[in-house]
């Protein structure tokens, strides 16, 4: 977990790489109270979001929540219904997208199909009127730079689908933008090229020092790439936070399914002993330890949940008595290499999924279907979450 | 392989002979000797001959052709425009109007619209004294006014298939929307506008009802003249200027066809240089 707050008096450099923890910092672009209306139809319902220089952020969300209208109102391609944008301290709200320090690279690339990769390249260096000679040499530095030296004079379908993704991106940053937007960068590669193709992205924009602002609806990817991820749901942010926060402090049961697995529990709060709370569920035997730094009440519904790979599972009864433990039958198991996932009724008749890694090639004392297990972890790294 | 079905391929038999046997015959007498068209008199060329020299034909064929060019090349300009405004524009008052008001001059029976251009010339030749007589000029706007709605459907079409996010990357790179549309959309719309060209052509050179409307004495495009002399009783003459088109047209549509297949054959062969 970061730190809450540096200390008093604190200088900047202490948040160097972190500056969204500053309280002092001012933010590169801001977002203040931004909504799109499409008819009767909101799109972007109100966004307040500061975003820092050189960071790699996240617009993550299923579809139809507002992320790629967000970002096309940061390209300058939809106008704002309400509120502004103001990025390095201009504000951009009315400025059409052909004025904007801004560039775009397309989830579809749009690559010019009547021209050669050259000229793509060149297009946006062309239309500031930069001299010939100079075109030529940032067009072959950055063809360079994605390895694609050799593929100028081809036009875009003569090229495959990673070479292409990689014309785009040399495309959109030819004109070193003062921050960089990709729709779904990733999306239209198959898996083993994504995640080269991920590490890549994130070397450039080390090296480039651009701010990188990233739509996505694949967690996995957004988890991967990004200094922080906004997850969005119907036109709103409902939360924001770098990937460890997002995932382990999720602030809904929504954020908490959308990002990874989690396994939730339903009930009523009631005091337990040595003055910590107990989750009374319906669906469980025992009652659920809750995690002391919960904010509840007596009595109070409350959801309790647990990532499945934060619950241990073993045949005998675990010693230690400050963990939680609960038993119950294995009812499916899935083997994916490196781990396995399993499903697992408890008593009570609520099904808990875990995840195991697998440390032994081969495992004498494997857990089974059918198998009677125990299952526990610290009620610390469980949560309570809104539902 | 398959035993194919006798039925089927009667059927294909039977189709293809009710599209083709009148022209056959048509080039088979265009080769008749004999002055009476149904009668067989032998093979010659003598009806290409008195064609080739008949002044009254290379007359109307060239007033056609002009025609032709001048009308496809307005109605390529003023269509492309319309097109361009109802596909991009955005959304204006009274849009859906308009587009309905463009494609209709396609479904309105070409007597209404011939007379209606008619009446029009006869009010302006009245109110302005333009145009004095009738002629030229006016088959030429007549044929602007219905072809122009032709080239705007298949440029409306053409641009809504063509995705916008290929001008849109032009803008975010700095592209002025005008200069956006000279550098992006109308390299990309080109296909489309040669097709509307060519459309607006073939119309223009086919066309007849109207025409006959708003023409003027002395001024008799082709169609007009071989409606003309049919009237007067079949000419095997006509027959062998039928015959010229049929096989200009078949060699066209050769061509064209040839062509389009080995640009596919190489679109194919890049995209597997691509991925391999």
């Amino acid at each position: 977990m970061p730190p809450a707050a540096g200390p008093a008096g604190g200088t900047g450099a202490q948040y160097a790489d972190r500056p969204w923890l500053d309280p002092d910092a001012a933010p590169f672009i801001r977002i203040q109270g931004v909504s799109k209306r499409f008819g009767a139809f909101t799109a972007v319902g109100s966004v307040d979001l500061d975003i820092y220089r050189g960071e790699l952020f996240s617009l993550l969300g299923g579809s139809g929540c507002g992320k790629t209208t967000l970002l096309r109102m940061l390209a300058g391609f939809e106008i704002p219904s309400g509120g502004s944008i103001t990025i390095d301290g201009a504000d951009m709200t009315d400025v059409p997208a052909y004025r904007r320090p801004v560039n775009m690279m397309f989830q579809s690339y749009a690559l010019f199909p009547h021209m050669n990769v050259e000229s793509n390249v060149a297009y946006g260096l062309k239309r500031d009127g930069v001299a010939k000679a100079e075109i030529a040499k940032r067009v072959g530095d950055i063809l360079e730079m994605v390895e694609l030296r050799q593929f100028g004079k081809r036009k875009p379908h003569q090229l495959s689908g990673g070479q292409r993704q990689r014309v785009a991106l040399a495309r959109a940053l030819v004109k070193q933008p003062k921050v960089l937007l990709l729709d779904e960068p990733l999306g239209a590669l198959d898996k083993r090229l994504r995640e080269q193709t991920q590490f890549e992205l994130m070397k450039i924009q080390d090296q480039l020092g651009i701010t990188f602002i990233v739509v996505t609806h694949d967690q996995e990817e957004a988890m991967t790439l990004s200094t922080r991820i906004a997850v969005m749901d119907a036109g709103n942010i409902i939360q924001v936070g770098e990937p460890s926060e997002v995932y382990e402090r999720p602030k809904t049961r929504k954020i908490a399914n959308f990002i990874g697995t989690i396994n939730t529990f339903e009930g009523n709060i009631a005091a337990g002993g040595k003055g910590g709370w107990h989750l009374a569920c319906p669906r469980v035997r025992e009652p659920l330890r809750a995690p002391k730094d919960a904010d509840i009440k007596d009595g109070q519904k409350a959801l309790l949940a647990i990532r499945p790979e934060k619950i241990t599972m073993s045949k005998s009864k675990p010693g230690d008595d400050k963990l939680q433990s609960l038993r119950g039958e294995v009812l499916e198991l899935a083997y994916m290499g490196n781990l396995s996932i399993y499903r697992v009724r408890v008593d009570g008749g609520q099904v808990v999924q875990v995840t195991a890694p697998n440390l032994q090639r081969i495992d004498r004392n494997k857990i089974d279907w059918e198998d009677r297990v125990y299952l526990s972890w610290r009620p610390e790294n469980s949560l309570i979450l809104r539902d | 392989m398959k035993k194919r079905s006798t039925f089927l391929f009667s059927a294909l038999c039977f189709g293809m002979a009710f599209l083709y046997i009148p022209m056959v015959l048509l080039v088979v007498y265009s080769f008749n000797h004999s002055r009476l068209v149904p009668v067989w008199g032998g093979f010659s060329l003598r009806w290409y001959k008195s064609l080739f020299t008949s002044e009254e034909i290379w007359n109307s064929l060239l007033l056609s052709l002009q025609i032709a060019v001048v009308n496809a090349t307005f109605a390529t300009l003023l269509g492309t425009f319309a097109g361009l405004t109802i596909a991009r524009f955005g959304r204006f008052r009274g849009r859906t109007l308009f587009t309905g008001m463009l494609s209709a001059p396609l479904v309105m029976p070409e007597v209404i619209t011939g007379l209606s251009l008619l009446l029009l010339f006869i009010t302006l030749n009245e109110l302005l004294g333009w145009p004095s007589s009738r002629g030229m000029t006016t088959i030429t706007i007549a044929h602007i006014t219905f072809s122009l709605a032709y080239v705007a459907v298949i440029v409306q079409s053409r641009l809504s298939g063509m995705a916008q996010d290929l001008e849109e990357a032009a803008q975010d790179l700095g592209g002025k929307p005008l200069r956006v549309m000279f550098d992006i959309t109308l390299p990309l719309l080109a296909p489309g506008m040669l097709a509307g060209w060519l459309l607006a052509f073939t119309l223009s050179l086919d066309d007849l009802v109207i025409a006959s409307f708003v023409s003027g004495p002395g001024a008799n495009t082709l169609p007009m003249l071989i409606y003309s002399r049919v009237r007067l009783g079949l000419r095997p003459d006509i027959n062998a200027l039928a015959t010229i088109i049929i096989f200009t047209v078949a060699v066209g549509v050769a061509l064209a066809g040839w062509l389009l297949l080995r640009q596919r054959k190489q679109r194919e062969r890049d995209m597997r240089m691509a991925s391999a």
